[in-house]
């Protein structure tokens, strides 16, 4: 039997200086703009949390209920499209490319708008219907528009979402055709963000990734939850993770940590590395010149979903890269490219643009060693390939151009 | 004199305006007399250094002074200076 939602929340606080704050749709420190994070009833999660309450949930991120923002113990207020529990898929192939013995692919691709932002945007919008909202929105880079309109139609509730106006075409149908109204911004991803800051401040609609963010971001961490128990309960050697605003990344080692914590796995913490596009990198240009102070980028790159100059949670994911032993690494729109394709022949996985990111990372991680061959290795595979067709549609195409006629193929076949 | 865009949080501060004029032709000097006008908001933007919270970003005419000249940015006249929390991915 489904245990019933139970409240995990007591308030919010401060990541930076600590400050507490009222539980509310508020992402932002009132004192030093530091962001706000989720405060959990620790006690009461630990007297309940087990292998076994887990194992009786539902076949959805929500079987993690127990430590994930549950505002409410009402389940009108909960939405689930099935969002989660994706496959964690052997990749032998991939492996033997790359010369690493044990590679596991987290096929986030398997969502129901394709991508993993179906996870933090079932959690923020459960949070938001607890707050009493009914209107919700984001600022997005094409991913996150798609999962608020397709929860907000399956919900039938009102949302907005802001994105740039030259994403591609996959992700703007990917929002439009849900009914959503889609506010196409002209500017860059950054420009759009600090649009939906300003409407979130005037408007009070539910942004998942503005004044919701606290709860938002805690979803991410349903994808470390997922590795761990598909792996057996054990957690693996080292992931890899896109990283864009960072917070996937350091929300997948508080996952870990909270694992660890409660008792629910045994293990050392793994090493946990970013992948950038050369684009946009301004973790990878942090890390590679050993600081922590981060320099904001006008990003240029084809890796769109990616494309944040100015990440929010960078500093946190260079912490979480250093203290693990991992690193933040950036390649070449080409690389991406080839990414996508050696993932897509190797193991029959067609990722966007960000799973390209990931699997060129890998690759040269391998190359260099960063990555052991030894080591078992989780890549997460954030996004479908039908999101950025525009990638790869020029480098593949048919292999044979025939008539109707046997002889014709056959005559071809035996060219090739 | 320029304009000041005051974010939510910040309201407080300004008796709840959500913008307010100073004067000054640089960034510094334009937070250096908001926090006259409204005190206790220079602490909010700058650290003990001087330098711009990690998590305060500042737009003049719509750039991040980041990509300026940081709080030695000139401001003109009639130009709109934005206060925003850093940016969140999507």
């Amino acid at each position: 039997m489904t245990p019933p939602p139970t409240i995990t929340v007591v308030g919010l606080r401060c990541r930076e200086c600590g400050e507490p704050e009222d539980l509310g749709a508020s992402h932002v420190c009132s004192f030093c703009f530091g962001p706000l994070e989720v405060v959990y009833d620790e006690d009461g999660i630990a007297a309940r949390v087990s292998r076994e309450r887990i194992q009786q949930g539902p076949a959805s991120l929500w079987r993690y209920q127990d430590l994930l923002p549950v505002l409410s113990g009402d389940p009108a207020t909960r939405i689930d499209l099935g969002t989660g529990f994706t496959p964690l898929r052997p990749a032998p192939r991939l492996g033997a490319a790359l010369g690493l013995k044990e590679l596991w692919l987290k096929d986030d691709t398997r969502n129901p708008s394709g991508s993993f932002k179906d996870r933090v945007v079932t959690i923020a919008l459960s949070a938001g219907r607890a707050l009493g909202m009914d209107t919700f929105a984001c600022a997005s880079t094409g991913n996150l528009a798609n999962a608020v309109a397709a929860h907000a139609a399956a919900w039938g509730v009102s949302a907005y979402v802001f994105i740039p106006h030259d994403l591609e075409r996959g992700k703007v149908v990917g929002s439009a055709v849900y009914g959503a109204n889609l506010v196409s911004v002209k500017g860059t991803y950054d420009d759009v963000n600090r649009l939906c800051a300003e409407v979130a401040d005037t408007k009070g609609w539910g942004f998942a990734n503005v004044n919701l963010r606290a709860f938002y971001a805690e979803g991410s961490k349903t994808i470390g939850f997922e590795i761990a128990e598909q792996l057996g309960w054990q957690l693996p050697d080292h992931v890899v993770i896109p990283v864009a605003s960072g917070s996937m990344l350091t929300k997948v080692h508080k996952a870990f940590g909270e694992l660890q914590r409660y008792g629910l796995v045994d293990g050392d913490t793994p090493r946990i590395s970013g992948a950038q596009a050369t684009g946009c990198s301004p973790v990878a240009e942090a890390f590679e010149r050993d600081s922590f102070d981060i320099r904001p980028q006008k990003p240029d790159t084809i890796a769109r979903s990616l494309a944040i100059g100015n990440p929010a949670d960078g500093y946190y994911a260079l912490q979480v890269a250093k203290q693990t032993g991992g690193v933040v690494g950036h390649v070449s729109d080409d690389e991406v490219v080839a990414g996508i394709r050696l993932l897509a022949e190797t193991e029959g996985l067609f990722a966007e643009t960000a799973g390209g990111v990931t699997v060129a990372n890998l690759k040269r991680f391998a190359e260099n060693g960063v990555v052991g061959a030894d080591e078992r290795v989780v890549a997460v595979i954030s996004g479908n390939g039908y999101k950025t067709i525009e990638a790869v549609q020029d480098h593949v195409g048919p292999t044979f151009h025939v008539t109707p006629a046997l002889s014709d193929f056959l005559a071809q076949l035996d060219l090739n | 004199m320029p304009t000041v865009r005051i974010p939510t949080p910040l309201r407080k501060l300004t008796d709840e305006q959500s913008e307010v004029t100073v004067a000054g032709d640089d960034l510094r000097t334009v937070v250096a007399n908001l926090n006259e006008a409204h005190p206790g908001l220079g602490e909010r933007l700058l650290d003990d250094d001087g330098n711009l919270r990690r998590f305060v970003n500042v737009f003049v005419r719509d750039e991040d002074v980041r990509f300026l000249d940081g709080l030695d940015t000139k401001v003109g006249d009639g130009d709109v200076v934005s206060i925003v929390p850093a940016v969140a991915g999507g």
